[in-house]
């Protein structure tokens, strides 16, 4: 972003104060456009003929350091770049890398199938939501358009946005005529093929990567398609897998995002792709291979990729990715707690036990989720400890007896069940004494992973 | 990889790997169907050694030592790149004929902060009896960007033992458990057959909680495990506040002259103490504060100015939390200490270890299976032990850890690979990457 002062975009808004964007002041909304927390076109005024100009001008000042580009349609589309900073702590990352996984045209029908669901169904619960996997890479190995669009019709059925994989242009193009409306991203433009690949971008209106190992050629090549008036690019510096190549390759993914970002480098300020399905090149079995393609693929994640295309779905690869990436492009500026409260899990009656944890939200989450699937009817009893795990807020003092009888009395949990009884996180064991004492209640302890909850119940409920 | 919900899939799986490797030590390994392991809650003691430690420990890391040699060379190339058949379109308007040639600008960012370098061990010469020694530090610019400077040094890993049998998984005892009676046997395991450079003995059995060992007894411990091995040594207590001064002071004293690393001086004990007593007999401290820049640059402070600690003597333990668990704060905090080093900030500039081990309390790295409704199958939980330890790890290499505390074999083995390979130390370049296009991956 150009501006870095609230002021900067202060003086292009209407100054009414009207309040329709949601923010008390104008002045309000200028500081949460500072902070990418809100747009020029979130302010309705704005957007009015007479200030046409401004909002231009305020987006053209506003836009990210790296150009977001969104492939895909409809709910499942995905937007990729769009940072504006090399550290994490500088502000937040934006959009997390993207992960495509690839299929081929001379898979058999029933391995494309249970491929492509495997793609579509993955879900992994962290947090309070479900991560799922983001795309479909699909590559022309038979060199047979009619082959590709077949298998690109049958990957646009699972909704996710596609990459379309060939470096000939015939190829792209008979993917494109089947699914050029939801956007897809084709791959690619080389040295020897950018003309027709560029001109497909143009006719189709589809975002395209450009491709090229040498740092120079890659950038007359984003620069020669910027000039064309293609600017939804990917660059795709190349990845080799092993050896000095993974470290060359390392050097230049830094390079290209250090020079769009620090070096103002508009002609590469495009968003990055790594490959590290690459390791199947030189992979000889399975599983090291499979770990191989994980490390590669974590070490792009936290440095600079948006998108990358991976070849395996064991799920020993895939969770530790969608982790990886959701850890590093977390909003380090966000409070990550829920509202405390007494919860009610499934249907709970006076003979229900109650069960206390904090509003830190992976805790929360975490545990609840826990309890829901084991199909536990429960309270849940949140302590507010200002979005502090278990373990931290009772070192922190921040989860306390006395803080827990507040809570016991606030609520009125004891007026809720006949046992008179109440369960601690194993993690804060030690509040036990204290807590009966301040409470009047039966303490228990429960286990130290609310995984574990449900054999827990099995020897110690009901309360003896 | 088969059905994951059945164990004898999976182990079938792996007895076929590592017969492709032809693995030797293969009759040492037993492999168990079901590793289940229970915690009993209400037990504190045994319940801080699994945070400390890690709850389980795979069956991966044999085969994946040998990762590596694998993974050395790239496979023929199988097929023929599909190129453009010389189609004939007709030129637009707004294709450009010829491509504009531009250059490509490198940056090098240059630092005006040095990280201190910092030596672990000490041989003959220096008045220990270690046979090498372990540098760490000395960079002038973040982990692996070569291109800014060159790296003095890689990153290191030093593996965890203990000198009391420990109650530890099966597919723990099934790396260890010959070992576990014996630090001394222990640690030559940790260096001659996993390969690791450093050890790390934590004497735990002084924790009043536990055995209670008086310090003068449990630093035998100590003297056993110098003897056994030639690598350097860290040596931690139980993390007992009130214990760990005098344990500390005490084997500080056993070791003089050897250099080691004292784990820790922090802020909630008589760091003070610990860290005079390191001084005194010529040893590195381990300065941990928990997720705080401000915290680790006041104890870092303390630690100089009042202890007068030398500064090529000092290492930090900025605290790491695993993958899922707060691995972002860690992240991001390791990598605001290396910047403000690099920067300057005199306070903040000594090398990092990072307790990787860490990464075995998050539940997806020992867990079953998801006791989440509506989760994908997690998988064979010996594969995602592993790897949830290199990944935790990998990652906070990447923001500038220099010293790396691990347990499992096969996680030392991947990590020490691909640091090595960032590193640049690792030959190999595969010149057809394009080749991926066109692949048809075997499984
Ligand atoms: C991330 C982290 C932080 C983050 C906290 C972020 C946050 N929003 O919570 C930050 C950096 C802020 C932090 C700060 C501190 N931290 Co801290 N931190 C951690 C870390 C790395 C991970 C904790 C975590 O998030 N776990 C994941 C969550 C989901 O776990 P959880 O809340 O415990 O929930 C689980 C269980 O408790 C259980 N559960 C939860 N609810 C319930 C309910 C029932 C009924 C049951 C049965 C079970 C159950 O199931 C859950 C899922 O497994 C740990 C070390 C580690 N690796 O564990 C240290 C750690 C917890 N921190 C520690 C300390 C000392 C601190 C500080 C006091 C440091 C300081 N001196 O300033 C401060 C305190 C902050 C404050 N102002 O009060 C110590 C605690 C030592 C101790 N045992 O007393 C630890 C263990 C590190 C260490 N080894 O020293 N920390
Ligand atoms: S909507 Fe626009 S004019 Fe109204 S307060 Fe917000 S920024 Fe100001």
């Amino acid at each position: 972003m150009k501006v870095k002062s609230p002021l900067e975009i202060y003086k292009y808004l209407p100054k009414t104060n009207c309040a329709e964007c949601g923010y008390d002041t104008c002045m309000s909304f200028a500081a949460n456009i500072i902070d990418r927390k809100t747009k020029p076109g979130d302010c309705p005024p704005l957007t009015r003929d007479e200030f046409r100009e401004n909002l231009e001008k305020l987006n053209e000042l506003t836009a990210p350091e790296i150009r977001e580009i969104t492939i895909g349609s409809g709910d499942r589309a995905v937007k990729i770049g769009g940072d504006d900073v090399l550290f994490r702590h500088d502000l937040t990352f934006f959009n997390p890398t993207a992960l495509a996984y690839d299929v081929w045209d001379t898979m058999s029908s029933d391995e494309l199938e249970n491929r492509l669901s495997a793609i579509k169904d993955y879900r992994k619960f962290y947090v309070g939501e479900f991560i799922n996997l983001d795309m479909v890479a699909v590559r022309c190995v038979s060199g047979d358009p009619e082959k590709f669009r077949e298998t690109v019709k049958k990957a646009s059925e699972t909704g996710l946005p596609l990459i379309l994989i060939s470096f000939n242009s015939e190829i792209l193009k008979a993917g494109l005529e089947e699914v050029s409306e939801q956007r897809p991203l084709i791959y690619g433009a080389n040295e020897n093929n950018w003309r027709k690949v560029a001109e497909l971008a143009l006719d189709f209106n589809v975002p395209v990567v450009i491709h090229s190992k040498d740092l120079d050629t890659l950038q007359s090549l984003a620069v020669t398609f910027s000039e064309m008036g293609i600017n939804d690019i990917v660059l795709d510096p190349g990845t080799e897998p092993i050896g000095k190549g993974l470290q060359d390759t390392f050097r230049r993914v830094i390079q290209l995002r250090r020079s769009a970002i620090e070096g103002e480098n508009k002609k590469v300020a495009y968003p990055i792709m790594v490959v590290p399905m690459t390791a199947w090149l030189v992979g000889k079995d399975k599983l090291s291979t499979t770990y191989w393609e994980t490390i590669i693929a974590s070490v792009f994640i936290v440095k600079y990729a948006d998108i990358m295309i991976l070849h395996s779905l064991e799920p020993y690869e895939v969770m530790p990715l969608a982790i990886l990436k959701t850890n590093i492009y977390t909003d380090p500026r966000k409070p990550v707690s829920v509202e405390a409260g007494l919860r009610e899990i499934g249907k709970p009656d006076e003979n229900s036990p109650v069960f206390i944890t904090t509003n830190f939200a992976l805790t929360y989450y975490t545990v609840e989720s826990d309890l829901t699937s084991a199909g536990i009817n429960c309270y849940l009893l949140v302590i507010d400890t200002e979005g502090l795990g278990v373990e931290v807020s009772v070192a922190g003092s921040k989860l306390t007896a006395n803080v827990i009888n507040e809570a016991i009395e606030k609520e009125g949990v004891k007026d809720r069940i006949n046992h008179n009884s109440i369960v601690l996180p194993g993690l804060a064991a030690r509040l036990q004494g204290e807590l009966e004492m301040v409470s009047g209640m039966k303490v228990l302890v429960g286990p130290v992973d609310s995984g574990r909850i449900p054999g827990w119940l099995e020897e110690n409920w009901p309360p003896s | 990889m088969g059905d994951e919900s059945k164990d004898s899939t999976t182990v079938e799986d792996l007895i076929e790997f590592l017969k492709k490797l032809a693995v030797k030590e293969l009759h040492n390994v037993s492999i168990e169907g079901d590793i289940e392991i229970e915690i009993d809650s209400q037990q504190m003691p045994a319940l801080e050694l699994f945070r400390a430690i890690g709850y389980e420990l795979g069956m991966a890391g044999y085969h994946l030592m040998n990762a590596s040699k694998m993974l050395g060379y790239p496979v023929e190339v199988f097929f023929q790149p599909v190129g453009e058949k010389g189609v004939m379109v007709e030129e637009k308007k707004e294709i450009i004929a010829e491509l504009i040639r531009e250059k490509f600008e490198e940056t090098k960012v240059e630092y005006p902060g040095v990280i201190e370098e910092v030596t672990l061990g000490a041989t003959k010469a220096d008045g220990g009896s270690r046979g090498e020694v372990v540098k760490l530090g000395g960079e002038r610019s973040l982990p692996f960007y070569l291109f800014d400077a060159e790296m003095p040094h890689a990153p290191k890993v030093t593996i965890d033992i203990f000198d009391m049998p420990i109650t530890l998984a099966k597919s723990v005892r099934d790396h260890y458990q010959d070992v576990m009676e014996d630090p001394g046997e222990w640690a030559k395991k940790a260096v001659k057959e996993f390969n690791a450079d450093m050890v790390t003995i934590h004497l735990i059995s002084t924790d009043p909680l536990l055995k209670d060992t008086p310090a003068s007894e449990a630093v035998k411990a100590v003297e056993e495990v110098l003897q056994a091995v030639k690598v350097p040594v860290v040596i931690g207590g139980s993390g007992n506040p009130e214990k760990d001064p005098e344990v500390l002071e005490k084997a500080a004293e056993v070791a003089e002259g050897e250099r080691c690393l004292i784990a820790s001086a922090s802020l909630n004990m008589d760091w003070e103490r610990i860290a005079n007593a390191a001084k005194e007999y010529g040893h590195v401290i381990l300065s941990w504060t928990q997720m705080d820049i401000n915290n680790q640059k006041t104890l870092n402070r303390y630690l100089l100015n009042r202890v007068k600690f030398p500064r090529d003597s000092l290492i930090m333990d900025p605290t790491t939390a695993a993958l899922g668990y707060g691995l972002d704060y860690a992240y991001t905090n390791m990598e605001r200490i290396r910047l403000s080093g690099l920067k300057g900030d005199k306070d903040l500039a000594f090398p990092m270890s990072s307790g990787t081990t860490n990464a075995w309390g998050a539940r997806e790295a020992w867990m079953k299976e998801s006791p989440i409704e509506g989760d994908t199958s997690w998988g064979p939980r010996e594969y995602r032990g592993p790897i949830w330890e290199i990944i935790t790890g990998l990652t906070l290499a990447l923001a500038g850890g220099d010293l790396f505390m691990m347990m499992h074999p096969g996680a030392v083995a991947v990590f020490k690979e691909i640091t090595s390979t960032l590193f640049g130390e690792r030959e190999g370049h595969v010149d057809k990457i394009e080749d991926w296009i066109t692949l048809e991956v075997e499984e």
